[in-house]
């Protein structure tokens, strides 16, 4: 269960969120639209309880996962021990590298992430969050930086990986909430 | 290919170096003030067979080693506890600060007083590491990311491999720059102590016997014997946390 209740948020004089209230519906993928700068990110951020709202309240409950705005990946683990980091031994090193190759990586499994480029840390990070356990997914912007094959490719292998878990995307992309969003909240 | 290169630019440097050795001192012609590379090397050729060499050897190496260790553990201890509480950081701030100017002969003469010259060179090179190790991991654990520690919190990722992956990972370079720096020192400061202390056995009491008898072919022979000491120090601990790392990297 997700819910939001009468959440409040503002920085300053600036109030970027002003009683937002939606219950997110379990199994489905929520798209959360907006111009930059429109208090997406903060959204999300106070979803996942990273940020503390001025007022309201989040209902959630379950294991979380996310693809962060920034790739917070360790930049001196390889590709494959970023992920074996949140899955622990549930996974083999053949099992993540086989997943590393479906989204475009293979050959990387073992190469340190500072080492590799800015979309394919995107796409070790869109891994990691998509391999993880979890029962809610919060992707902020996660095909930032892909190119539009890799983008269509990567997009196709995450709604196959999150059909009938709960999402929570955030994009500016209408084509991606087209594609891959049951329900739209506009900001 | 590109390590070959590397080695050759290397080799032929201190070709360079030793032939500019070995014409000052054809130049001088006075083995009192210089020696040649050549006798030098001839020297240490004839040390090494006698067991009173590698008795020196391992006498200062455990020392100077042991100092190093103990600094390693201790630096690395306090830059952490100066992280946890702002209190240690402020009280051991300007004594770290102050152990970093302090010349090596006054550690030396007070720690000469304190325990005598036998362990002397344990203390001096703890001494001096403890410093450069302290001000290197406190300035990792300052750069740590937090958001990568928000991350391990959201992805509830175990203690330890939250330990290994994101705090060790992020720490390992500046350890290794303190551990490279700081064994160089130590057996610098450490065999600096042994002269002045002269504790019986050391490399420094040979180094400070050919001082006594004009016999700058055994100092300089002793000299390249510490330097040979430190590099391979230098070179097995750094290929120890080149492992360290590898595992790391892969969990």
């Amino acid at each position: 269960m997700l819910k939001a209740v009468q959440i409040r948020k503002s920085f300053g004089e600036l109030c970027v969120l002003e009683n937002f209230t939606h219950e997110f519906a379990e199994g489905k993928s929520t798209a959360v639209l907006g111009k930059s700068g429109c208090g997406k990110t903060t959204l999300l951020n106070i979803l996942m309880g990273l940020q503390t709202p001025d007022s309201g309240e989040v209902v959630r409950d379950g294991k979380i996962s996310a693809v962060f705005q920034e790739n917070r990946l360790c930049e001196n683990l390889t590709a494959s021990a970023n992920i074996r980091l949140v899955t622990g031994k549930r996974l083999s090193k053949a099992q993540i590298a086989e997943e590393l190759a479906a989204v475009g990586l293979s050959g990387c499994e073992n190469k340190p992430v500072r080492e590799l480029s800015g979309g394919m840390k995107r796409r070790t990070s869109l891994l990691r969050a998509l391999l993880a356990e979890y029962d809610i997914l919060f992707a902020d912007e996660p095909f930032k930086g892909l190119d539009a094959d890799t983008k269509r490719e990567v997009m196709r292998y995450f709604k196959e990986k999150t059909s009938g878990k709960t999402v929570v995307l955030v994009t500016h992309d209408n084509d991606e909430c087209e594609a891959l969003a049951d329900d739209i909240i506009r900001l | 290919m590109h390590k070959l290169k590397k080695f050759g630019v290397t080799a032929a440097a201190v070709l360079f170096w030793l032939a500019i050795w070995q014409i000052a001192a054809l130049k001088l012609d006075s083995e009192i003030i210089l020696v040649s590379p050549i006798k030098a090397a001839k020297r240490l050729f004839e040390l090494v067979p006698l067991s009173g060499f590698w008795q020196s050897v391992l006498f200062s190496a455990a020392r100077v080693l042991a100092g190093f260790a103990l600094g390693l553990a201790a630096g690395t201890l306090l830059a952490v506890a100066s992280k946890k509480f702002r209190i240690v950081r402020a009280l051991f701030s300007p004594l770290i600060s102050a152990m970093k100017s302090i010349p090596v002969a006054s550690f030396t003469i007070l720690a000469l007083i304190w325990i005598g010259s036998k362990n002397l060179s344990v203390l001096v090179s703890f001494l001096i590491c403890v410093p450069i190790v302290c001000g290197n991991m406190l300035e990792g654990l300052d750069n740590l990311n937090p958001k990568l520690t928000e991350m391990s919190h959201v992805f509830q990722i175990s203690p330890w491999r939250r330990f290994v992956g994101v705090y060790l990972s992020q720490l390992l370079p500046y350890f290794r720059s303190a551990a490279r720096l700081g064994i160089g020192l130590c057996w610098k400061s450490g065999v600096a102590a042994e002269v002045i202390g002269i504790p019986n056995g050391s490399i420094g009491e040979k180094l400070y016997q050919s001082k006594v008898y004009l016999e700058t072919a055994d100092l300089f022979a002793w000299t390249a014997t510490v330097i040979l000491l430190s590099f391979l120090c230098e070179k097995l601990f750094t290929a120890l946390l080149n492992l360290l790392q590898k595992r790391v990297e892969r969990m």
